[in-house]
């Protein structure tokens, strides 16, 4: 099944670029040029993983991945940096994001993790699912 | 009043620092959008490869699109190139329409952060006798102060007028201030020029006011 990615970054031509080779690669790809608009996208739609700049305008990356990860936890990011520092790593980490790219990045690498992302969404609404039938199970009076 | 150079040296170095590393940031930029199209012509190259037909109009997009960047960096390093050679000497003439221009475009990436919109007014072709990198070093702090204090959505303008018996910069449009100004680091940096700065919370401007020639 296509990878469904949201790409998130305030340089609209990475942005054109990138999105054109991934569905090269068969993604399903969609994009914003800023946080604001792509945490709308993320209330409207569902995607398997969201590339997410670090650094732009407005709403940075770190702050963005807060809030999707409080409304929709399943959600996969991976962040893209220009300046990978063992700080901001680990503090995106411990923000839940699932993993972190340097830019510029190479793109089979991207596509792997982006594949994983896709994977590890699965299994957690998997579980999800699992949870609340067994939760009708158990308080369902039959 | 005494400088503290010592003081001055640490800041000096901070403020290299904070330039170099906005500077980095966006070569990193540039080269992200150069590598994404230079991986583009090369999937095409792969398609054309198996027998797919090339398409000159998408292949001509993407060489604009690299040849835009590659002007972007070259404007960069340009800019880059400028500012490190501001330490050359430590006093000379210096134009301050061509200090207050550079920095205002080393400054573009702190002000799209901010979501505020930063320009330099027209030139004045004022110049004075000053040591030119704490000159920069006084304007990034009165940027920075004014870039924080403007809000998101709006706009701060940078001009370059005479003196009587010198020159001075303005900055205009600091809406709402984050704090007091000048802080210790932007009086420590001012005084090394001789240089005064007045903050007028009512009309929403900032003033460097500098000295035809710095003493000694």
């Amino acid at each position: 099944m296509a990878e469904k990615v949201l790409l998130v970054d305030d340089e609209t031509d990475f942005l054109d670029a990138l999105s054109q080779r991934m569905e090269a690669r068969g993604m399903n790809v969609s994009t914003s040029s800023n946080a604001a608009e792509a945490l709308k996208r993320v209330q409207d739609e569902t995607f398997d993983a969201i590339v997410l700049d670090l650094q732009m305008p407005g709403m940075d990356g770190l702050e963005a991945l807060k809030m999707i990860k409080k409304e929709n936890p399943e959600l996969q990011i991976i962040l893209l940096t220009g300046h990978a520092t063992v700080e901001k790593g680990i503090e995106a980490m411990k923000l839940g994001a699932m993993d972190f790219v340097e830019k510029p990045s190479d793109i089979e690498t991207l596509t792997e993790k982006i594949k994983k992302a896709q994977a590890k969404k699965m299994v957690l609404v998997e579980k999800r699912t699992e949870e609340k039938m067994k939760e009708i199970l158990a308080n369902k009076a039959w | 009043m005494e400088k503290d150079w010592e003081k001055l040296a640490f800041e000096g170095l901070a403020f290299f620092g904070r330039m170099s590393a906005s500077v980095s940031h966006e070569i990193k930029n540039v080269m992200a959008v150069i590598n994404e199209n230079a991986g583009l012509v090369e999937d095409l190259a792969l398609l054309a490869d198996r027998g797919a037909a090339l398409d000159p109009e998408r292949l001509k997009r993407t060489a604009a699109a690299i040849q835009k960047q590659i002007r972007r960096g070259d404007g960069i390093v340009k800019n880059m190139n400028a500012f490190a050679h501001s330490v050359d000497e430590p006093v000379r003439r210096v134009s301050l329409d061509e200090t207050l221009g550079l920095m205002v475009a080393l400054s573009q990436r702190f002000a799209a952060t901010r979501c505020v919109t930063l320009s330099a007014g027209e030139p004045a072709g004022v110049s004075v006798v000053t040591n030119p990198y704490f000159l920069e070093n006084c304007i990034h702090l009165c940027l920075a102060f004014a870039l924080d204090s403007a809000g998101s959505g709006k706009a701060i303008t940078a001009v370059a007028e005479s003196e009587e018996d010198g020159g001075r910069i303005r900055f205009s449009g600091i809406e709402a201030p984050t704090g007091p100004f000048p802080s210790q680091t932007a009086l420590e940096v001012a005084r090394a020029i001789d240089a005064r700065l007045e903050f007028n919370q009512t009309g929403k401007t900032l003033v460097i006011i500098l000295p035809a020639k710095i003493q000694g």
